[in-house]
């Protein structure tokens, strides 16, 4: 008798640890190496993983997600994904459903979390302006409509980043303005507007310290830098050449500045319809060098440890990317991962690089040392990819 | 001159007129773009224009592109905006990329309300 008792019970009990640890491997898991997709097809986004590379889930029902961009709660647990239709909604990467979903606005361009996460900024087309929410309810805390001087409709807004000390930081497109928002009093927001910056600003980056708001201008030639450590200086201008010139290229797709590369202590940026990358020194802000890269580049983005810069291009010529040397300033790697490259994202120590291939309904990941491309993910015509690294970098 | 004058009677335009109504059908069927043609060209709409105006056309940087709007300007100055681009905003000349065939076609399917958001 006991004998045939024996094992049974020893497998109950294998089985009673087994079931354990696999529930257990099932529900804890931290968030550092998570990230969102943007899958602009059917307004889905899928959740990944940068260890395993994996996709992990997809969530649904996000709206018009044609110009999409995400920010992420300081836990890393929550991604706001802003919309083109002016939906802000929230998702759980963890539980990989939506918790909240506010249409806030008619058309929106992006967003940005205030320092200590509890405020979450959107910046909008129509109607023009900036609405700011509580990050725990999606409840609006501030209207900022972009009413300006000579005009009785509100500019749109382009160019919102979050500055150190609750502060945002935007460009007003139609208006040729920067405001600067203090939301240290959430019932009291502290507007300081700088007026005839220059003609249509079309986005801005802050600097990874968070001291210099950069703002890029289509209509003239020239950049706007904004120093937020002397904002009694007001806005600067910079790089007078750096635009479009007298010849005008077609500009095909707008550059965004997001991308814009610090490394090196040189500023990597974009040529405005040339097919250049422009480097900057940081120290006088003076042009140093300009790169001749495959077409007119959109994201010039900085491997995180600044030694090399990756480069993706405007349609037509939107099938490559190519890595710039940030030493020799040499273009080293040219690769072609297939059609319509529209962004990249590095793992948050920059050993691999995940590439959205846009109409090969693909997510590539590559190695960013040998080049070599190490998984294919199946996704729905993807576009922005956002890794949870991004919850502590100022601007982004 | 003033003979070209006398021989084109009113008559005459008229029929010409006529003929030239009847000419134009026909010119758009003779360009008529092919399914793979017009599948690239939706494509282009949605996701390149799309950057711009919204893939649901409703309008982003640039104004919105559903026929509800563009009913209320000159069809040939969508033409020669999206050839041509347009001074002082960020609107590209297409000529180098699309025909001024495809362009038409792209045109009329604006008009015709199957773009954009159903």
């Amino acid at each position: 008798m006991k004998n045939k008792i024996y094992p049974h019970v020893l497998k109950g009990i294998a089985m009673l640890v087994l079931s354990l640890l696999v529930s257990a491997c099932g529900t804890i898991r931290g968030t550092g190496d998570l990230g969102v997709v943007i899958e602009r097809a059917d307004g889905s986004v899928q959740i990944i993983e940068t260890t395993g590379r994996t996709s992990l889930a997809r969530v649904d029902g996000l709206g018009d997600l044609s110009h999409a961009s995400v920010v992420f709660s300081r836990d890393e647990r929550f991604a706001y994904v802003f919309g083109r239709d002016g939906g802000l909604t929230k998702i759980d990467v963890l539980q990989n459903r939506i918790v909240k979903r506010v249409i806030q606005s008619g058309n929106s361009i992006g967003g940005a979390i205030s320092q200590d996460g509890s405020l979450i900024a959107v910046s909008n087309y129509k109607p023009g302006g900036v609405r700011i929410f509580n990050a725990q309810t999606l409840e609006m805390v501030a209207d900022i409509p972009a009413k300006y001087k000579g005009s009785d409709q509100a500019s749109k807004v382009v160019g919102l980043v979050d500055a150190p000390g609750q502060y945002f930081v935007f460009s007003l497109y139609d208006a040729g303005e920067i405001w600067v928002v203090n939301m240290q009093d959430i019932n009291n927001p502290q507007i300081q507007k700088f007026r005839n910056i220059g003609r249509q600003p079309y986005d801005g980056l802050i600097t990874p310290d968070g001291r210099y708001y950069i703002t890029g201008l289509f209509g003239e030639d020239g950049v706007v830098l904004l120093d937020m450590w002397n904002l009694k200086s007001g806005p600067k201008r910079i790089l007078n050449d750096y635009g479009r010139g007298n010849e005008k290229m077609p500009v095909y797709k707008m550059p965004h500045l997001e991308g814009w590369a610090v490394a090196n202590n040189r500023v990597f940026m974009p040529g405005v319809g040339r097919n250049e990358v422009i480097v900057v020194n940081k120290d006088n802000w003076k042009q140093e060098n300009r790169i001749s890269v495959h077409g007119q580049p959109i994201f010039v983005m900085s491997r995180p440890d600044g030694r090399h810069i990756w480069v993706n291009f405007a349609f037509p010529r939107n099938d490559t990317i190519q890595v710039i040397d940030t030493i020799s300033m040499n273009v080293i790697k040219t690769i072609k991962p297939g059609k319509a490259i529209l962004h990249m994202e590095f793992t948050p120590r920059g050993e691999n690089v995940w590439v959205s291939v846009r109409d090969n309904d693909q997510i590539k990941v590559f190695d960013t040392d040998s080049f070599e491309e190490l998984q294919t993910l199946p996704a729905l015509k993807p576009s922005g990819i956002f890794f949870t690294s991004r919850a502590h970098k100022t601007g982004l | 001159m003033r003979n070209t004058k006398k021989i084109i009677s009113p008559k005459v335009l008229r029929a010409a007129s006529f003929l030239l109504a009847l000419f134009i059908p026909v010119c758009t069927l003779a360009s008529e773009i092919n399914s793979h043609q017009q599948e690239r060209l939706i494509h282009l709409l949605k996701h390149d224009c799309g950057s711009c105006h919204g893939l649901t056309l409703k309008g982003g940087l640039g104004p919105s592109l559903l026929s509800e709007r563009l009913v209320t300007l000159p069809r040939e100055l969508v033409v020669n905006t999206i050839l041509y681009g347009r001074n002082g905003t960020p609107m590209p000349p297409w000529k180098t990329i699309l025909t001024h065939r495809e362009v038409e076609w792209l045109v009329d399917y604006l008009y015709s309300g199957d773009a954009g958001e159903k």
